[in-house]
């Protein structure tokens, strides 16, 4: 099963410059799995110590936030759109002094 | 039926200073008559001689004028609340336009969806802007242009020149001053109905309760996390909508946080460890995105003020404009969240400063 991975400007560096990839997996975590295979260390930057989703994380399967589904262990069909979503602070952009 | 009556402060010499009156009644008519009969000194200054509701006295079920439901022959149920309310400069929306805004607003008031009610509650409305940059500049200038009859501006910056790529409430020679002054000034130039009441300092625990409670809608253009995570816990305690966005680079995210359904928390329980995520000044931002972004929240204000068509709520408005790709994902309140959720275990402001690892300085 081929998705979508789709990588907000904020995570980009970490997965080569792009803004979508394409992830063979059967399961939200086997999709991570096989992203970090291909760009080491972005999985620590998603999940937490205990493999949980990090609290400024959301990852959405289409438009439905996965802690609603089966997080991790939720299943992916061909098609499916992923998009993971930080949390954002900007508005002006100023510095925090 | 027993519905409650809100007695607007300059009517509360003629109840015994009461605020709410419990009366029994089936229309507002029949309650005004009532509270009347009850306070007979309230009698006089609500109704004219012909026994007509004066012109300056305006009346409200559940935060409604009865002019846009059924004037008063509304009918009320068991806990509704009737608020009556006389006009005063800067608070009841005007009962008539003056020539000069029939033709400034014309081009709304044609619009059935908004007409002279609308408008004249758009004049009688309020909107707190947090943050007068990039998002707070395009939305303060929309909301004054549109006729919000008060607008409150929270920033306790001065207008940078590397502000002004964004920035467009602000100009050149305003550089080096304050900008809720800069943005004052501006908005008087483009409406003279507006009143901008500025707040030149930064929201913190201490005062957002007191500033927020003011208005009826607030916009968050601010660029912090704590300001953010104290905006949303004020907006759920006060139970005020709140139009959040922010903005990395050229992606944006939008959403409105009605009260029940959902808050910030619900969307991000926890921010990032300080410094995992840059900000605007360390990462850049595309300008026009916060013009988009911001235009996109003053739109949302006021359909909330007028009622009109469907509110941001519930949904995350996703924006790439790189891609030009707008999508909404959905959005759910958490009924575990600390603040809003069935259990809440934060019921007053914290430090927020400590909750988010760095301090709360920075506004917009």
């Amino acid at each position: 099963m081929a998705v979508e991975v789709r990588v907000p400007a904020i995570l980009q560096s970490a997965v080569g410059g792009q803004k979508v990839v394409k992830v063979e997996g059967k399961t939200l975590g086997e999709i991570l799995d096989r992203l970090d295979q291909q760009f080491p260390g972005v999985k620590k930057l998603l999940l937490d110590e205990n493999g949980e989703i990090r609290r400024h994380i959301n990852i959405y399967l289409n438009d439905e936030d996965v802690r609603f589904l089966q997080r991790l262990d939720t299943p992916i069909r061909d098609g499916d759109v992923l998009s993971i979503l930080p949390a954002l602070a900007g508005g002006r952009g100023h510095a925090q002094r | 039926m027993p519905v409650y009556v809100y007695i607007g402060t300059p009517l509360r010499r003629f109840t015994g200073n009461q605020a709410r009156v419990q009366v029994e009644a089936r229309d507002v008519a029949e309650a005004l008559d009532r509270l009347a009969a009850q306070f007979p000194e309230l009698k006089a200054e609500l109704f004219d001689e012909t026994g007509q509701l004066r012109r300056y006295v305006n009346v409200y079920v559940n935060n409604q004028e009865i002019e846009d439901l059924a004037g008063p022959n509304t009918a009320v149920r068991d806990g509704d609340e009737i608020a009556v309310v006389p006009a005063l400069a800067g608070g009841a929306p005007p009962r008539t336009l003056t020539p000069e805004q029939v033709i400034r607003y014309s081009r709304h008031m044609i619009m059935p969806e908004i007409g002279g009610t609308g408008q004249r509650k758009l004049l009688g409305s309020s909107v707190l802007v947090i943050g007068a940059g990039g998002l707070g500049s395009p939305a303060i200038l929309y909301l004054a242009a549109a006729g919000v009859g008060r607008i409150g501006v929270v920033d306790f910056d001065v207008v940078d020149l590397s502000n002004l790529q964004r920035q467009i409430i602000h100009h050149t020679d305003d550089i080096g001053r304050p900008k809720v002054e800069s943005a004052r000034d501006t908005v008087r130039r483009i409406n003279p109905d507006v009143e901008v009441v500025p707040y030149n300092t930064a929201l913190t625990s201490a005062n957002a309760l007191e500033i927020i409670k003011d208005y009826e809608v607030v916009v968050n253009g601010c660029d912090n996390f704590p300001t953010r995570y104290l905006v949303n816990d004020a907006c759920v305690f006060l139970k005020k909508p709140l139009v959040d966005a922010s903005v990395f680079k050229f992606d944006a995210q939008v959403t409105v946080f009605m009260p029940g359904h959902g808050c910030y928390r619900c969307l991000y329980p926890a921010p990032p460890p300080p410094g995992a995520v840059p900000n605007c000044a360390e990462a850049g931002v595309f300008g026009v995105v916060t013009g988009l972004v911001g235009a996109i929240q003053a739109t949302e204000a006021i359909k909330l003020i007028l009622g009109l068509g469907e509110p941001l709520v519930g949904r995350l408005l996703l924006i790439d404009t790189l891609a030009m790709d707008f999508r909404t994902v959905k959005l759910r309140r958490n009924p575990n969240c600390p603040v809003c959720g069935d259990n809440p275990t934060i019921t007053e402001l914290i430090d927020y400063e400590a909750f988010c690892g760095v301090p709360v300085l920075a506004q917009s």
